[in-house]
């Protein structure tokens, strides 16, 4: 046993150690934090591009697109579209704005140019059109119906409504929940599973490679079992695994933290929300943005610490579950062969199962009871993805049971298969190897 | 005394038997050459002794004892395919190969530091193995080997790869270890390599051990009564004065002197044929040609197939 332990010391040191291993760790959170910190940025930013747009008016709208102070609207009187077009690249304009003389029916404007117009132009044009029109009908109702506040109590009709979802407990006591946050929750955990599966399985396949074309493998089975040495590198890279999982939780947390209090006091909050709602509606969102995020932080109060630890288990349980199950396996291929191309015909049995897990649990996600989300979590090689997805949800603890002791046995029984193919493989030397070959290791006895 | 034994081991792969009840018996102290072209079944019969893989059926005796999964400690194992981890440090994964055959870090540095000094090679501790010439990482093979003090080791194909000074100071070191006590196998499909350090040898041919025994006495029962006479004169009625007893097989001209190999049949002794040489030829040599292994082996392998 002792000697295991030095192998497993050696897999996770030399790993470690790698200078590819220290770049991806401490790269990766400074990754997450810059595009965190880019799309904050992009948030904020505005358009600071400064552009014309001729506008051909035919309607009877009396200036509906008013200029800003980057973008210019020039009205132009009597002018044919064909005189604007031509001159558009002598007079610099971005872009030609027509407005039919019909567009209270039609309700449609052009905007015509070279270029592909911006987003942000594109809607700011048409939100500014459609608010000068409602604005305009309004106050002709108001004119008719002869009331004075009527605008007033129109506006007082608008009503947010968010809703709240509340799951009754196993003992029926009343829990707060929020489909949006199980769904992230799970979905992200499940991604995060199905991620360290492969890029770690692929490392135990690369060592195990690595080991037979060194030619080292027969020097170290003359002191260990293969078994042994096979298990010391599955269980060594795991480490490895979860060293750089926790070294991403920690050092993305600290960076953000450390970040947000460095450079958020600059940026005033009221800012982020209304270049945020100006965006997108105008009135009202603002207040049902603060509304959900209200909710979220809410519902984030009121997770007791016994759903929190649930489903931090179950991430542990079902990410070393997975990851040994296929480890294992992924150890087998890189047994039978010489080098990394040669993996591919075996690789594939492998991959299919974790992309379709991914694949389910996507569905499951939009879904959690349907019977393809049962299935997906109680069989072994979709269920650390699948179940992971289910978990926030609320799954029956018998199912939950069956799920993980499935798992166990099916990583028990397949780790003594992978063994068999291991044991036979890394003697085998410049020979191509077939499914029926291994079909023949696995029926030799010792 | 015996101190290795394999009694009919059988060893099955699918579609061929790599080794059909074979047994070895290994003297403590001598140095012991299974011999025989590749794929024979050397390589299966090694891997058993090292309890890589087992047998199929037969029995296998450590110092008298059946073969324990311990005794890994005490054996020591230089394989035909043999290599290090390329990007790991050259001491630090001589320490852990050391470590794994149970040995204390304390112990194996302090050790493979004094091995490391008398091969010259302690400047390379700290470097990577694949800065070590092919040479130098012969050396860590080999100082790895027998680090850990084993009684039996193992060598398959120890010269194949080594340079000539390299494998000098190989033959060197295990003829040191042998005068030790240690009780030494070589494999090898090139039986002229080992064949001058070898006191025993067995020859394995198609999964089938074919021959077995002292050097000595294998050489004696397969001596042909050839001499070879080299002398100086001319002289051509050789056949006719000899008598039919002496047949010569061969008759060649040198630059210095002359060749003559002549066999001695029906019991007729070398002193005869001196005596029929003497008034005729100026005798420079005179000396039995003794069959080599290589020879050896051919002989047996054509006799067991005509049986």
């Amino acid at each position: 046993m002792n000697k295991i332990f030095i192998i497993i010391q050696r897999e996770y040191l030399s790993r470690v150690k790698k200078r590819s291993f220290l770049i991806l760790t401490f790269l990766t959170p400074l990754l997450i934090a810059g595009i965190y910190a880019f799309m904050i940025w992009m948030m904020l930013k505005d358009d600071t591009e400064k552009r014309t747009i001729a506008v051909l008016n035919e309607s009877e709208l009396v200036e509906p697109v008013k200029s800003s102070e980057f973008t210019t609207y020039n009205y132009l009187q009597n002018a044919s579209f064909e005189e604007v077009k031509s001159s558009m690249e002598k007079k610099g304009y971005y872009a030609i704005l027509v407005i039919p003389k019909n567009i209270l029916q039609t309700k449609t404007a052009e905007l015509f140019s070279h270029k592909q117009v911006t987003i942000e132009v594109k809607s700011n044009v048409g939100r500014q059109i459609r608010q000068h029109i409602e604005k305009m009908k309004r106050s002709k109702i108001i004119a008719e119906a002869n009331m004075p506040d009527l605008e007033e109590k129109l506006a007082a009709t608008r009503t947010p409504i968010s809703m709240r979802t509340i799951k009754f407990g196993e003992g029926g006591e009343i829990k707060q929940s929020s489909t949006e946050i199980a769904m992230g929750i799970g979905f992200a955990a499940s991604f995060i599973i199905y991620m360290f599966i492969f890029m770690y399985g692929v490392q135990v396949m690369r060592g195990v490679i690595e080991e037979k074309s060194n030619r080292i493998v027969e020097v170290i089975i003359s002191s260990v079992k293969p078994f042994q040495l096979m298990m010391g590198k599955i269980v060594g890279v795991a480490m490895v695994g979860l060293t750089q999982f926790i070294m991403w939780v920690v050092l993305t947390g600290i960076i953000i933290t450390v970040g947000s209090a460095l450079v958020l006091p600059g940026v005033d909050m009221e800012a982020l929300q209304q270049a945020k709602s100006v965006a997108e509606l105008p009135a009202g969102a603002a207040s049902l943005d603060a509304g959900q995020l209200k909710m979220a932080q809410d519902i984030l109060g009121t997770f007791d610490l016994a759903y929190v630890a649930g489903i931090v288990g179950a991430f542990i349980f079902f990410f070393l579950g997975g990851y040994l199950l296929y480890s294992a396996l992924f150890a087998a291929v890189g047994s039978a062969v010489d080098n990394e191309t040669e993996t591919q015909q075996f690789m594939l049995p492998i991959t299919i199962p974790l992309i379709l897990a991914l694949y389910i649990g996507f569905a499951v996600a939009k879904n959690p009871e349907s019977s393809l989300a049962f299935w997906g979590s109680i069989i072994p090689f979709t269920s650390p993805i699948v179940m992971l997805v289910r978990i926030p949800f609320g799954v029956p603890i018998w199912e939950l049971l069956l799920s993980m002791t499935l798992l166990i046995g099916t990583f028990l029984l397949i780790t003594w298969i992978a063994a068999k193919i291991y044991r036979t493989g890394i003697l085998m030397y410049g020979k191509k190897v077939s499914y029926k070959e291994i079909w023949k290791w696995l029926r030799y006895h010792n | 005394m015996t101190f290795f034994e394999a009694k009919d081991v059988v060893k099955q792969y699918a579609g061929h038997k790599a080794l059909n009840k074979v047994s070895i018996s290994v003297p403590k102290g001598s140095i012991f050459g299974l011999l025989g072209p590749n794929g024979a079944g050397k390589t299966t019969l090694i891997r058993i002794i090292n309890q890589i893989t087992g047998p199929d059926a037969g029995e296998v005796f450590f110092n008298g004892q059946p073969l324990k999964p311990e005794d890994v400690k005490r054996i020591g194992y230089l394989p035909e395919e043999r290599g290090l981890y390329k990007k790991m440090k050259v001491g630090e994964q001589a320490v852990y190969l050391a470590q794994l055959k149970g040995m204390s870090q304390k112990e194996a540095t302090k050790k493979l530091k004094a091995w490391f000094d008398k091969f010259d090679i302690l400047p390379w501790w700290d470097k990577k193995v694949e800065e070590l010439s092919k040479g130098m990482a012969q050396k860590v093979q080999f100082i790895v080997t027998i680090l850990h003090e084993p009684e039996l080791l193992i060598f398959d194909e120890p010269f194949s790869g080594f340079d000539p000074i390299n494998a000098n100071l190989l033959k060197k070191e295990i003829l040191e270890l042998r005068d030790k006590g240690a009780t030494i196998i070589f494999s090898t499909h090139n039986m002229g390599s080992v064949e001058e350090i070898c006191d025993h040898i067995a020859l394995i041919n198609k999964s089938e051990k074919i021959l077995d025994g002292p050097v000595e006495q294998i050489k004696k029962r397969y001596r042909t009564n050839t001499y070879e006479i080299n002398y100086i004169g001319e002289f051509d009625k050789l056949d006719q004065v000899l008598k039919a007893d002496f047949e010569i097989i061969d008759q060649a001209k040198g630059i210095e002197f002359n060749t003559l190999k002549i066999k001695l049949n029906n019991g007729s002794t070398s002193n005869e044929l001196l005596e029929q040489l003497l008034p005729y030829l100026n005798i420079v040599s005179f000396r039995e040609i003794i069959p080599n292994m290589n020879d050896i082996f051919i002989r047996v392998v054509k006799e067991s197939k005509t049986i």
